[in-house]
């Protein structure tokens, strides 16, 4: 059996080195094969390297953590074995009590020899089990998913949006959006005839729609539910939107892909 | 105490509160005051008998103190100071007068003539009369007046004062907890820890920073301005520690022209700045980037300019309403007034840079009045 490798995350140099020096200690046959220190590297790493273990932080810049681990299960290929995932956090007191009821292991920095001991142990045993299988990437999915959902906030919902048009303001009724979509820096607001982009993150958004009437089917796109036509699977087993009133087919995150089911 | 929330509208229509025992309180100091009066015109003119003057003076007195102590309640501004402003004030005074000089002569009279306070003939008031009576009707409702509304503004500037405390005192607690932020103390203390094992007099010049950040932050609600050089060397603190921390994606530049040096400036005034320039400029950034604050005067204003080149503005930062800003603000507000100013803009991209007009990242420019000591 050739020795297990892991990529670690960590935007900061020296929590990197010192969580690499503890686990040489702890862990001795543990390759550690990449060190990044943000969220886009991570997955770029994670995905050419196909590591056994990803130690990813939850803060870094670019994308956080949980965002980067999200973008990582979409993008696993089917049929390889999904890397056992640890966090790394210095203090978030909701991070550690999801962590603590979803199970995903999690690590608190300063990294305590101890602590990272069971970790590793806890590793050893996972990485044994998953042998063959490719039930770590559902299981993964299935925990990230509800890690990523934030308890809902009871804000008003929004009625209408404001998109800066050349120098004025158009104001868009919500009820007339079709899709929500991230690009860069802005969100992407599309009508059945028009698009607008605002300034404002999706992130800042969804806490203000209706969940009954959008619905989050990617990190980046918000989908109004009675706007969608129909789901496709393609080969690669992966599931796209088609929506009334528009050309555009939207693929749909692993995380979200158990809104589709036929009744 | 329990005052109601500041930014709460007042009602078109002012719910009428009265308070009946400061209301009876009010009618006896009045009453009080016309017996006074009344002694005293007796006191100049004691040929005449004293209790008609008693009788017109608690009469004039009665009636002014019911339009104006009453009335000032149907006045909107009162509700706070418990006077109407201006000309609504002016207006209830006068009204309280004519209505004591009316209703309140009428009213003595008939007393007098009732019960024959007159004695045996009673008198015909001549025009000389009317206008002694008027002028003192009018020079005590005014005084009276004056005296009531002392009072109440005591009684509101008081309850202000207390306010304004208490808003102080939630300020000072509130940027206590965001300098001593749990993510930023757990996460230089985890790279204190590693340094002590790799570079131990690293970890030591960490530790004296973190010593005097920690220090200089708890401090802060103690003084209220040091000197300029002061500020900067705190500053310095927190970005030693924030260099350490985020390796080579930090470089920064402190520049303070040797004669500001010495400048007094509010404790902690460019700490929030900075804080923020990080937190929302440089952190997020994949690549990190470069911060500059720097001191300037500028026809006898002080400038400090902190400016990053970092992810740039949006979200409620793009506006100033982020807390750090807010709080800054206010502070300058509160010991400058109008003469200092706080604005927040995207950096301009710099000549020959060659950034090609793509610069992001943001200045705060802050001006305060230059006082030569």
């Amino acid at each position: 059996m050739t020795s297990p490798t892991a990529v670690i995350a960590e935007d900061e140099p020296l929590l990197a080195q010192a969580l690499q020096s503890e686990l040489s200690r702890a862990w001795p046959q543990l390759q550690v094969v990449a060190t990044v220190g943000d969220g886009v590297s991570a997955v770029r790493e994670a995905l050419g390297r196909k590591p056994d273990v990803l130690f990813f932080d939850i803060r870094m810049p670019g994308m956080g953590g949980l965002e980067a681990a999200a973008q990582l299960a979409d993008d696993w290929p089917a049929g390889e074995a999904f890397p056992a995932l640890v966090f790394v956090t210095a203090y978030d007191q909701y991070a550690v009590q999801a962590f603590e009821a979803q199970a995903v292991d999690y690590v608190l920095k300063p990294v305590q020899p101890e602590r990272l001991a069971r970790t590793v142990a806890r590793l050893k045993d996972q990485l044994a089990r998953r042998q063959g299988d490719d039930q770590g990437l559902d299981a993964a999915v299935e925990r990230l998913r509800h890690l990523l959902t934030a308890p809902p906030t009871p804000a008003a919902p929004l009625k209408v949006i404001q998109a800066g048009v050349g120098q004025g303001i158009r104001m868009v009724p919500v009820s007339e959006v079709i899709v929500f979509e991230a690009a860069d820096k802005y969100v992407r607001v599309l009508t059945a005839a028009q698009e607008y982009l605002i300034r404002t993150p999706l992130k800042d958004l969804l806490p203000q729609l209706d969940p009954h009437e959008f619905w989050q089917v990617h990190r980046g796109t918000v989908v109004r539910a009675s706007a969608i036509e129909s789901v496709t699977r393609d080969e690669a087993g992966k599931l796209h939107l088609t929506l009334r009133g528009r050309r555009e087919k939207l693929p749909v995150s692993r995380l979200y892909a158990h809104l589709f089911k036929a009744m | 105490m329990s005052a109601p929330p500041a930014d709460r509208p007042l009602p078109l229509f002012p719910v009428v509160r009265i308070d009946p025992r400061a209301k009876l309180r009010h009618l006896l100091q009045t009453w009080l005051f016309c017996i006074a009066i009344a002694v005293l015109q007796y006191a100049f003119e004691p040929n005449k008998p004293f209790l008609p003057n008693l009788a017109f003076s608690v009469s004039i007195g009665s009636f002014s103190w019911a339009v104006v102590d009453l009335g000032r309640h149907f006045f909107p501004s009162s509700r706070e100071t418990g006077w109407p402003d201006r000309l609504p004030g002016l207006v209830l005074v006068l009204a309280g007068i004519a209505a004591g000089y009316l209703g309140g002569t009428s009213l003595g009279d008939a007393l007098c003539r009732t019960f024959g306070w007159y004695g045996e003939v009673a008198p015909v008031h001549s025009a000389t009369d009317r206008r002694s009576a008027l002028l003192i009707t009018t020079m005590a409702g005014i005084v009276a007046s004056y005296y009531f509304y002392s009072v109440s503004r005591g009684h509101y500037l008081e309850r202000q004062m207390a306010e304004a405390r208490r808003h102080a005192d939630e300020a000072r607690l509130k940027l206590l907890e965001t300098q001593l932020e749990p993510h930023m103390l757990f996460n230089t203390l985890a790279n204190l820890r590693a340094l002590i094992a790799v570079d131990p007099p690293r970890a030591q010049r960490m530790l004296d920073h973190m010593i005097a950040y920690l220090r200089a932050t708890l401090d802060a609600s103690r003084a209220t301005t040091h000197p300029l050089q002061v500020e900067f060397d705190r500053v310095r603190d927190y970005l030693e520690l924030m260099a350490i921390r985020m390796g080579p994606r930090l470089s920064y530049e402190l520049d303070l022209p040797q004669e500001l040096a010495q400048h007094p400036v509010p404790t902690l005034l460019l700490q929030p700045l900075v804080e923020n320039a990080i937190q929302h400029g440089l952190e997020p950034k994949v690549e990190g980037g470069r911060l500059t604050v720097q001191a300037r005067s500028d026809g006898g204003e002080l400038v400090v300019v902190v400016s990053d080149t970092g992810v740039g503005l949006s979200g409620p930062v793009a506006q100033g309403h982020g807390f750090g800003l807010t709080q800054v603000r206010e502070r300058l507000t509160t010991l400058y007034g109008p003469a200092a100013r706080l604005s927040l803009d995207p950096l301009p991209s710099a000549p020959g840079e060659g950034w090609g007009g793509d610069t992001h990242g943001a200045q705060v420019t802050i001006r305060l009045p230059l006082r030569t000591q």
